[in-house]
């Protein structure tokens, strides 16, 4: 039998390759471990934890409130969306109810947040991919929800705006006309992108067809949000699971399609994103419309002391499924908080759906996973 | 199917291994370590309970004893359901889940890094979030840091 073997099985020495940790198409710090034949990649094994940093540790360390800055460091690029998480994961424990306006305001932080996330993505992935006009475009249009953001948390980058129990403070005054006029500039600016990217025939052929994650190998291994929706499932806990009063919103969940190679290559997770940002626009506008008076803030005492039990939380972030598992035991401190994220799911499938191919489509493989690693070594 | 109804059917099923039930926050089935898989299987691959998802695996120490709790999701149903398995803390194994659901692999790589529990069966049990040679498993409880590491101060 020793004629039929494959020809690249002979006189071939298989090459192990470190991408990583400093690597400009691994976002963060991460090493990926490549066992290449050629340009082939025949394994990857990812190696994380550069950016452990015990935040379930320090939990355990600090009371509740205390510990709300630190989930802006999970995910530092949708810190609104993490403050959310976290602050339903305790309201549930504490049974705290949260003013309408303030559910609002969450619902417009959250989906500016995720349209920030989303422009990220959309601005490296284009880098990744040796585009680089879309890096400019996503900065620049990004700068304009940060100074939302600043208008109303002081902050550009780590907020700490959503508080258990609604929000910090109320919308300064020029919000809301602000965050019209960020709606009408930017949708214009979408379909911009899609004729320098999302249509681009170079594009496309990086992205078609390459690294298919079909929906059962997604569910089997937890990927969530836009990677699962990526390969056709419609799962939005925003639709499925309503918190904040989304289920007052008229919105989409895209879903992959395979328009342009298979159902659930990469072409298809980018392009689900590049949809969610126009729905979050959508739903900006609405909350924005329909926007109550009334307090922004529930009634939560200052050190707050859940009665013992066990909750678990998860919200729709940017990159999947946030979840929180707090176990109080009546003290003010947290018992135990175990935080469950889409980035960490996301990248144990990577090893799954990039081996077999190029070197080259590690990178649109792994870009398009949108994984963050602070939020994969918490 | 509610959390009552997902018991009962698993009671029916494993006499022995499913000691307790509690519906106070998220419906909760307490189940020995011998029996895990056995109950894991049974959820994920009936029709009617078709937990294909598991949303979330954490490592507890509860004092007395370890503990794995497992939040498990079905796509189809929509529905929910918590496992728990309590372990000793002098030989803290379990049996690992890695044939039931892939998604565990890694969860349970962090447990084992952070709490030192053992999952047999599990293809590749290393440290996964701190370096490799790091000293004991710091999410216990009694977790008495080193005073440094590789000569850079803790």
């Amino acid at each position: 039998m020793e004629e039929l073997r494959p020809l690249d099985d002979i006189g071939e020495e298989d090459l192990v390759i470190s991408m990583g940790p400093q690597h400009p198409s691994t976002h963060g710090v991460l090493r990926l471990v490549l066992k290449t034949r050629g340009e082939v990649v025949l394994q990857v094994t990812p190696h994380v934890g550069y950016l452990h940093r015990a935040l379930e540790k320090i939990a355990e360390r600090v009371n509740y409130a205390q510990f709300m800055p630190y989930t802006d460091r999970l995910d530092y690029v949708a810190a609104m969306n993490c403050n959310l998480a976290y602050a339903r994961a305790v309201e549930k424990l504490l049974g705290v109810e949260v003013p309408p306006r303030a559910d609002f305001i969450r619902v417009i932080m959250a989906e500016l947040n995720r349209i920030a996330s989303h422009l990220i993505f959309f601005a490296t992935y284009g880098l990744d991919l040796g585009s680089l006009t879309p890096f400019f475009y996503g900065f620049r249009e990004r700068e304009g929800i940060l100074d939302l953001f600043e208008m109303a948390s002081g902050m550009r980058l780590t907020y700490n705006y959503i508080k258990i129990g609604g929000v910090w403070k109320d919308l300064p005054p020029g919000f809301v006309d602000k965050a019209y006029e960020f709606l009408d500039y930017f949708l214009p600016r979408l379909d911009e992108y899609d004729r320098i990217l999302t249509d681009n025939k170079i594009f496309i052929g990086r992205t078609a067809g390459i690294g298919i994650l079909p929906a059962d190998m997604a569910i089997e291994y937890g990927v969530t949000g836009p990677n699962l929706r990526g390969a056709g499932v419609a799962w939005d806990i925003r639709k499925d699971e309503p918190y904040c009063g989304y289920d007052q919103f008229d919105f989409e969940v895209p879903v992959g399609k395979g328009e342009m190679g298979k159902l659930g290559d990469c072409w298809d997770r980018y392009v689900v994103r590049m949809q969610e940002m126009r729905e979050s626009c959508r739903l900006i506008r609405q909350a924005l419309d329909r926007l109550p008076d009334g307090p922004t803030m529930g009634r939560v005492a200052r050190v707050m002391r859940p009665k013992a039990g066990e909750v678990y939380v998860r919200s729709e972030n940017p990159r999947g499924e946030l979840g929180f598992f707090l176990i109080s035991n009546g003290s003010a401190k947290p018992y135990r908080l175990k935080i469950r994220t889409g980035s960490f799911t996301a990248l144990s499938v990577l090893p799954e759906i990039a081996k077999g191919w190029m070197v080259a489509d590690v990178c649109a493989i792994f870009g398009s996973l949108d994984v963050i690693s602070p939020e994969v070594d918490r | 199917m509610e959390g009552t109804e997902i018991y009962n059917l698993v009671k029916e099923m494993f006499t022995g291994p499913v000691p307790g039930f509690s519906a106070e926050l998220d419906p909760c089935i307490e189940v020995e370590p011998v029996g895990i898989r056995e109950v894991a299987a049974f959820l994920k691959g009936e029709d009617h309970l078709a937990f294909d998802a598991l949303m979330c695996l954490s490592g507890v120490d509860y004092g007395e004893r370890f503990g794995v709790v497992y939040h498990l999701f079905s796509t189809a149903h929509r529905h929910k359901i918590v496992l728990k398995v309590l372990v000793g803390k002098e030989d803290p194994r379990l049996p690992s889940l890695e044939s039931v659901w892939k998604a565990t692999a890694w969860f349970e790589r962090e447990a084992f890094d952070l709490y030192g529990l053992i999952f047999t069966g599990h293809s590749d049990l290393r440290r996964i979030l701190l370096p490799d040679d790091w000293p004991g498993h710091p999410m216990r409880k009694d977790y008495v840091y080193p005073e440094s590491y590789h000569g850079v101060p803790v």
